[in-house]
């Protein structure tokens, strides 16, 4: 991936939970405006890895990262690093989808307000923004006002995505994204996905082989919290160089 | 499984097992089940029993001098048939109310340090302490409150100390656990997804916590502020020692005051005819109040589960 430019640089990153290696010595690329899909299978440390790059571990106790990663030349895991800009860059999407109690305009405003916008005319243009990115706002635009948790599931999960894209972040992490949802609110999701690839940099972990290689640019395969192989896509599923990677894409384990 | 299963699995099996075998396992499982359901019955015939023996005594005289002349009389002189509640009502709204002020944030701010903050050691200490206030006698408070509250009180305000303010200060300490659990019991079941997804936006933990866990915990919340406010309003030992018992309208929350509760076992002792059934009375008043508070509070608690 020599051509791309890299928009986040993992050296040798390590993850404990107290005495439990999660994740042992990764070093990988995220280029930008890519999508980069995470795979392996269950508790291989695909979601811990996510978690790593927004330090959403920050929280949990007995939780320790070493080794660096680097989000446009500059290393997250220093102390000078405000963790509330941070998340701000990199959001994140997870498993269930998951709408505030609140309204929907709420919901997307949510972000918007913490971080100081308090204007009216501002707030609703960047509702309507959001949301019409997400593909939700045909469907939403006239009920923004109703709680958002009468919605779908798949509705919630773009109403989290709008969420997130309300905050101007440059890149999106997302936590199988779709395992909690049908076969149509899938395909939808998938779309948006691929359409938001134009703006952000996407990682997605997800154990749906064919997601991964439907949408993605880049595949990553972890196994035991190491990463196995990493490379285009296509080479990994077609033409894989590790034995292991071979295995678990033909369906061998996992 | 519809109870026909039940019966056809019964006939299918009587072949293989010898009658009286059968027959004992029969028998026993109905004893069983009847056992448990009179257990049931007990507690609500309890219940209705306590509802009849009440309005027995209390709907004759209430129809007699008037639900209305009852409710809103101010004139409490039982000995010349005077039965006007008002003063009571108002010392217990005042009181109630008091406590809720007082012991209403306070029990809500420990929640939400118990179930989002505290690290686990203190927990393991701040938990028990707090069942522990729960099981303490209301007369133990009680002495607490004439002992250390109301001397302090007429120390720092002046007055006779025993005030609605005394009452209100014992009672915000003894609603603390009903409205420390409940509320922290609603807080902790909200799931982690509501956190992660506001941290993740770049939300501290203090925005995190106003912003999205105590609307998620919302209902709980009040269900627990309802179930303390039930616990004042029918608290009475504790009132009786430190409220001074007085029956008029308090002009202030120094002065003294008197609870329906504090009146009904103040002159239950002595009183007969009408004035004993305006005490039953009062308690009917006081019973049905209590039922619409945990009627409100058993429909909040099952909404919150969303």
């Amino acid at each position: 991936m020599s051509e791309e430019k890299i928009k986040i640089e993992v050296r040798n990153l390590n993850l404990f939970y107290g005495t439990f290696q999660a994740l042992r010595d990764i070093s990988l690329q995220i280029p930008e405006k890519r999508i980069t899909a995470i795979i392996g299978p269950s508790g291989c440390g695909k979601s811990s890895f996510l978690r790593t790059l927004n330090r959403l571990h920050d929280l949990i106790p007995g939780a320790v990262v070493k080794g660096e990663v680097i989000l446009d030349g500059r290393n997250i895991y220093t102390d000078s690093v405000d963790v509330v800009e941070l998340r701000k860059r990199v959001g994140m999407v997870f498993q269930r989808p998951c709408a505030f109690p609140m309204s929907v305009y709420d919901n997307v405003a949510y972000g918007p307000r913490l971080h100081g916008v308090r204007r009216k005319r501002q707030l609703d243009e960047i509702v309507e923004k959001s949301l019409k990115m997400a593909n939700l706002w045909e469907e939403v635009k006239d009920r923004l006002h109703e709680r958002a948790q009468n919605l779908s599931g798949g509705q919630q999960q773009r109403l989290v995505i709008a969420r997130v894209l309300a905050v101007n972040p440059e890149v999106i992490l997302m936590d199988e994204p779709a395992s909690a949802l049908d076969p149509i609110s899938t395909a939808r999701l998938e779309e948006l996905i691929i359409e938001l690839k134009k703006n952000y940099t996407i990682v997605i972990v997800t154990h749906n082989l064919q997601q991964a290689a439907r949408v993605s640019d880049y595949t990553a395969f972890l196994l035991n919290g190491e990463l196995v192989e990493v490379g285009r896509t296509q080479e990994i599923f077609v033409n894989p160089k590790d034995k292991r990677t071979e295995d678990y894409i033909t369906g061998r384990f996992g | 499984m519809k109870s026909a299963d039940f019966d056809q699995l019964n006939h299918r099996g009587e072949g293989r097992f010898p009658p009286l075998l059968l027959n004992f396992r029969t028998i026993s499982r109905k004893i069983a089940s009847a056992t448990f359901f009179f257990c049931a019955l007990f507690v609500v015939a309890t219940v209705l029993s306590i509802v009849v023996m009440l309005g027995v005594k209390a709907v004759p005289f209430l129809n007699r001098v008037g639900v209305w002349t009852f409710l809103t009389g101010t004139e409490w002189k039982p000995l010349r048939g005077h039965f006007g509640i008002a003063p009571m009502i108002a010392g217990t709204a005042y009181v109630t109310l008091g406590a809720l002020i007082l012991g209403g944030p306070l029990g809500l701010g420990v929640a939400v340090f118990l179930a989002e903050l505290a690290p686990s050691r203190i927990k393991e200490i701040l938990n028990p302490l707090i069942d522990l206030l729960a099981g303490i006698p209301s007369v133990v408070y009680g002495f607490y409150g004439i002992t250390v509250i109301v001397p302090w009180i007429r120390r720092i305000f002046g007055g006779p100390g025993f005030s609605v303010l005394a009452a209100s200060v014992v009672l915000g300490v003894m609603i603390l656990p009903t409205i420390v659990n409940v509320a922290r019991e609603a807080i902790a079941a909200v799931p982690d997804d509501y956190r992660e997804g506001s941290l993740a936006l770049g939300a501290s933990r203090w925005q995190t916590i106003f912003g999205v866990v105590l609307p998620a915990a919302r209902s709980g919340i009040i269900a627990a502020i309802i179930l303390g406010l039930g616990r004042a309003f029918g608290e009475t030992m504790a009132v009786v020692m430190v409220a001074g018992n007085m029956v008029a309208f308090p002009k202030s929350i120094l002065e003294p005051t008197r609870t329906l509760t504090s009146n009904v076992v103040l002159e239950m002792g002595y009183a007969t005819g009408d004035h004993q059934a305006a005490l039953f009375a009062t308690g009917f008043v006081l019973l049905l109040f209590i039922l619409t508070l945990n009627l409100a509070s058993h429909w909040l608690t099952k909404k919150g589960v969303s």
